[in-house]
């Protein structure tokens, strides 16, 4: 079982060459970077580009085709997927669904008390859902629910947070609150990584911001990122797989973490935008144009 | 037993003519009994089935204890042990069998378990009308529940005591693993403990309905009473409280409309809760007439 009171203190997360995908083909192609402990990172890209798989192994749901996630082994980590499996018709009290993130504190056999109540209700409360605590799941509208998923990740209390598109359904208003809920996360010290598409959003509220499209395009301190040249750059990726796109020459031996990998490997998808390459290496001070 | 000295009370339930043949008759004891212990399980049981979205595979999981037992009655006879253990078996093995194969190729769940219990009925269907008499096929196929023993009847109690006591350790997972499957697997193992602890459950209660109620009827007992009081109540608890109450009710009802109108027990009991059902579909708060009709005043807030 997890430890009652978990290190506050995130991990770094270390990529090296990390392809992800499915049925050999690429979603994620040779990314290699670092995500300094305490980072509240905007990952961004066009559809397509890889960012779920990116937080699915990142949530170590999904194993790399080669390359590895560094750091995260035996990390308690709160994932929030982009579709999550809640079942909102399930007859059940807001409360007793949001103190599911106790988990590491209850377990299996344990019984709910009223100290774990008491939290309950204070995540509902920073959340805004006072007065919610005994309503069904089933009366909870979508942005609602989605405020009481957030609750349930704050009793999670891991130190790396992953969400996708969690604003998504939300109102204005209540994006704004979550958004305020991330810098708080990020202040206590946790890495927070979210995938989002509103490019307002992470310019007014994230300080990094990751651009995949498929590879690595840029990371960096957002206004950089988010530069013109780059974001033409991840636009023409090619967004379906080749079946008959010739294998990937560059093995995990030929290009070492950090490291641009060749550029001479012939994927059809890659020779349309072959600068891609140039900035495959991952330093945040490197990324500018 | 029926001293009117001793108890005024067993007195009058000897003298009344509704209730008296439960007392007088050691057969309607040990039906009363028998039901009683498959009530007490068998419902809370198909609470989760029906939460689970599984209400069918239960259905599918019944006929496929038939070649299970069969093989048992092959065997050894009319066995209790012997049909007992080949159900269990048969049961597990399609449960995992057909977990296995939706895991790891393209077919579903559905599809993979369907395939399963058809080959397991059509054996079993096979073996019984080989070797057996019709009479044993009658009391495979509808139960036996007026002729239970002192070993099935301890069989039943068991299976209630391992039911009751496996909920209680597994009830947090297990309603973790249907209200939120991804999450329970993402902050533990519990998962597949529950999702397979859970399958066993099933299987064990439908072996004891089996024995009581038939494998065809068996189901009745598990999926109706929580289909009936998910038409009453919003909660999981009064959801399981009222469940069990139901199979109870239907179960006393039942037997005594089966002994005074002298028509085969199973049925009886089933149809008791079909009428329940029935009865709270059109009636209960979220039966089908409310449902229809807004209601006619509001609330300010």
């Amino acid at each position: 079982m997890h430890p009652v009171h978990p290190a506050t203190t995130a991990p770094a997360i270390e990529l090296s060459n990390l392809t992800l995908g499915y049925d050999r083909h690429p979603a994620v192609h040779h990314l290699s970077l670092r995500i300094e402990p305490g980072s509240l990172v905007a990952v961004v890209g066009p559809n397509g580009a890889g960012k779920s798989t990116l937080i699915k192994a990142l949530a170590g749901e999904l194993r790399p085709i080669s390359g590895a996630v560094g750091g995260l082994a035996g990390q308690r980590i709160a994932w929030l997927p982009q579709h999550s499996g809640l079942d909102p018709t399930f007859p059940i009290d807001v409360r007793r669904m949001v103190a599911m993130g106790l988990w590491h504190r209850v377990g299996a056999l344990g019984r709910l008390t009223a100290e774990h109540r008491r939290l309950c209700d204070e995540a509902l409360a920073s959340v805004g859902l006072t007065g919610f605590e005994t309503r069904g799941l089933d009366t909870l509208s979508g942005g609602q629910l989605q405020r009481a998923l957030f609750a349930r990740l704050i009793l999670q209390d891991a130190p790396v947070v992953l969400l996708d598109e969690p604003f998504a359904a939300v109102d204005n208003p209540t994006s704004a609150d979550l958004l305020a809920l991330l810098h708080h996360w990020q202040q206590q010290g946790k890495t927070v990584v979210v995938v989002l598409h509103d490019l307002a959003q992470v310019r007014a509220h994230f300080p990094l911001t990751l651009l995949l499209a498929r590879e690595l395009v840029a990371y960096g301190p957002t206004a950089e990122v988010l530069s013109e040249t780059h974001w033409a750059r991840a636009q023409r990726m090619q967004e379906p797989f080749d079946d008959d796109a010739p294998l990937c020459a560059a093995s995990p031996e030929t290009s070492g973490e950090g490291h641009a990998h060749t550029h001479a490997h012939p994927h059809s998808h890659s020779d349309a935008h072959p600068q891609a390459h140039a900035h495959g290496h991952s330093h945040r001070e490197e990324a500018l144009p | 037993m029926s001293d009117p000295a001793v108890s005024p009370f067993l007195a009058w339930l000897v003298g009344n003519p509704l209730l008296g043949p439960l007392v007088e008759f050691g057969f309607m004891r040990s039906a009363l009994l028998g039901c009683v212990a498959l009530s007490l399980s068998a419902a809370p049981v198909g609470v989760f089935l029906m939460l689970r979205r599984m209400s069918l595979t239960g259905d599918a999981m019944a006929h496929a204890i038939l070649p299970g037992a069969a093989i048992g009655y092959l065997l050894f006879g009319l066995s209790l042990t012997a049909m007992t253990v080949g159900g269990v078996l048969a049961g597990l093995a399609v449960a995992v069998g057909s977990g296995l194969v939706a895991r790891n190729t393209v077919l579903r769940e559905d599809t993979s378990l369907a395939a399963f219990y058809l080959l397991s009925l059509a054996l079993g269907v096979l073996i019984v009308s080989v070797r057996g008499n019709s009479v044993d096929l009658l009391h495979v196929l509808f139960g036996t529940v007026l002729a239970l023993d002192d070993a099935a009847l301890g069989l039943l109690g068991g299976i209630c005591a391992v039911t009751l006591g496996s909920l209680a350790l597994l009830y947090r997972p297990l309603v973790m693993e249907c209200l939120d499957p991804g999450f329970l697997r993402q902050v533990s193992r519990w998962s597949p403990v529950a999702h397979y602890g859970f399958l066993g459950l099933l299987v064990i209660n439908l072996v004891a309905g089996f024995h009581a109620l038939g494998t065809l009827m068996a189901v009745g007992i598990m999926v109706l009473p929580a289909a009936t009081a998910r038409f009453w109540v919003r909660r999981l608890t009064p959801l399981l409280l009222l469940a069990t109450a139901l199979a109870l009710t239907a179960s006393l009802v039942g037997l005594l409309l089966s002994y005074h109108a002298d028509l085969p027990t199973s049925p009886m009991i089933v149809l008791s809760l079909g009428a329940f059902y029935l009865l709270s579909l059109l009636f209960a708060p979220q039966g089908a007439l409310r449902h229809q009709r807004p209601a006619s005043s509001h609330l300010k807030a």
